[in-house]
């Protein structure tokens, strides 16, 4: 089909991919690629685990989780940092719910850290980091909103997320910014729910930034049974 | 004597004209704290330690919380009064600035790519953007009460209050910042507890557009005391004019550039 949509860039042919495997063994019960700039939502059942893979290496993948029984309830970045006492995600981070209860917890990790500070690109936020001609390109909060509405969520359920596979330092005079990633193809990360969660990621779209490399590739969303 | 409604009226009106520690002063003007240099007042008040405060203020208006003995921590989170669903995203403003401690300068900013309030003077330096408010979860462990009429309510069950006496929701509250207790972050990501910069310090936010804003004034989630140690915060506001062209953080850097034009933009679209 042709078309005159400006529809923004994926990944370079030839790029390498790995798609890898679930990082905890079991039975597998769900397992779906994520295509470069597409969103993806599933609901993850208490004790099963969530494995998510960099397929194409140094990929953000965007991530919002709400309780599944009561979405009023959601992730909370503060609450995650606070109650850990440091700025980063690693293995065995509580990723918190704004009420302070664990939502998952990160139960493997193949990269030093993961980020929660940096947020989420939009179309908005885009114009003020990189000018007014990007205004038209595709944002992770344009995917929010898409996916969010399949489960009622709007505008007032987005809030500060967590972003597997990116790199954003804080440096001692407080300066921060997402600088080029620590990952590569294959890497995986794995979070099991302490209850059912629903679970949105966007595949983040952004070409402005070393968030994917400039370079979106594909992520491989793989849930077990232990 | 309060045994007939002529006699407790009496009474009622017999408590009329007191002070407290901790009041709203009306008319504004009547403030025993009025800060110096300030205008016309639209705002007075001291919010006790563990009470909150909000208010929808117009464009233009420069609000001063004072810690008068270096244990406030105002736990704020502001949004566009005129569509409250834009409010403050506390990862845009430290990713966009490229800097995670507010100071003097800082806009703290919307999802939506614009300033609701800029940093516009500051003699604390010890604020955070990390930690948010506490929860009733945390409180419970850490004071073993989080009752919201207790001695040890947890700055969300404030926010849930405030932001239900303007229509919104608990799903209206996003990550709040906190001014007047600070932390750090070491090497490694930890937070290092940086605390107050001491008594008698202040903080100076310009509405960049009208703004409904909720204040907290209960602990940092991460201040060591075992207590629950908080003192009173002053607040006060009047009105001065939005940042524009004329303003050298106007043009400080690109991005502050281009979030005050989107937001002036918004601004005269709407005929403000």
């Amino acid at each position: 089909m042709t078309s005159s949509v400006p529809v923004g860039a994926t990944s370079a042919p030839g790029s390498p991919l790995d798609w890898s495997e679930p990082l905890v063994p079991g039975e597998v019960v769900l397992d779906e690629r994520v295509a470069p700039n597409a969103s993806w939502s599933a609901v993850v059942r208490a004790g099963h685990v969530l494995t998510i893979v960099d397929v194409g290496g140094n990929q953000s993948g965007d991530c919002l989780i709400y309780n599944a029984a009561d979405t009023e309830e959601r992730y909370s970045v503060p609450d995650t940092l606070a109650w850990q006492g440091n700025a980063y995600v690693r293995t065995g981070t509580v990723l918190r719910s704004n009420l302070g209860n664990p939502l998952m917890t990160v139960v493997g990790n193949e990269i030093d850290r993961q980020d929660t500070i940096g947020g989420a690109c939009s179309k908005e936020s885009n114009t003020l980091r990189y000018g007014h001609h990007v205004m038209f390109h595709h944002g992770c909060r344009e995917n929010f909103l898409s996916e969010g509405q399949k489960h009622g969520l709007g505008l007032r359920d987005l809030v500060s997320n967590l972003n597997w596979f990116m790199n954003v330092p804080v440096e001692a005079d407080g300066a921060l910014g997402i600088v080029d990633g620590m990952s590569a193809p294959g890497k995986r990360v794995a979070v099991r729910p302490d209850t059912d969660v629903l679970v949105l990621v966007s595949n983040c779209p952004q070409m402005n930034n070393p968030c994917n490399d400039f370079n979106p590739t594909p992520l491989r969303m793989i849930v077990v049974r232990p | 004597m309060t045994d007939s409604v002529l006699n407790a009226r009496a009474d009622a009106r017999a408590r009329g004209g007191q002070t407290s520690d901790w009041m709203p002063y009306l008319p504004a003007s009547s403030s025993p704290y009025r800060p110096a240099g300030s205008e016309a007042l639209t705002w007075a008040e001291t919010v006790a330690p563990g009470g909150y405060t909000h208010k929808v203020l117009a464009r233009g208006t420069r609000i001063r919380f004072d810690d008068p003995t270096g244990d406030a921590c105002a736990h704020v989170i502001v949004y566009n009064a005129l569509e409250p669903v834009e409010r403050l995203n506390v990862a845009d403003t430290v990713k966009i600035p490229w800097q995670a401690y507010l100071g003097a300068g800082h806009p703290l900013l919307s999802g939506d790519g614009r300033v609701l309030a800029t940093i516009v003077e500051d003699t604390s330096g010890h604020h955070d953007a990390f930690c948010g408010t506490s929860t009733e979860a945390w409180n419970q462990q850490k004071y073993g009460d989080a009752r919201p009429e207790g001695p040890s309510p947890a700055g969300r069950s404030l926010f849930v209050k405030a932001a239900a006496k303007h229509g919104l929701t608990p799903r209206d509250l996003p990550p709040s910042v906190s001014f007047f207790q600070g932390i750090q972050v070491d090497a490694d990501g930890t937070f290092v507890w940086q605390g107050s910069a001491g008594e008698g310090t202040s903080v100076e936010l310009l509405a960049e557009l009208p703004l409904l804003i909720l204040v907290a004034n209960v602990p940092h989630p991460l201040d060591p005391r075992p207590e629950y140690a908080a003192g009173p915060l002053r607040v006060h506001a009047w009105r001065t004019a939005p940042t524009g062209p004329d303003d050298d953080r106007f043009h400080a850097t690109p991005e502050a550039h281009r979030a005050y034009l989107n937001t002036i933009d918004y601004a005269e679209a709407r005929g403000l």
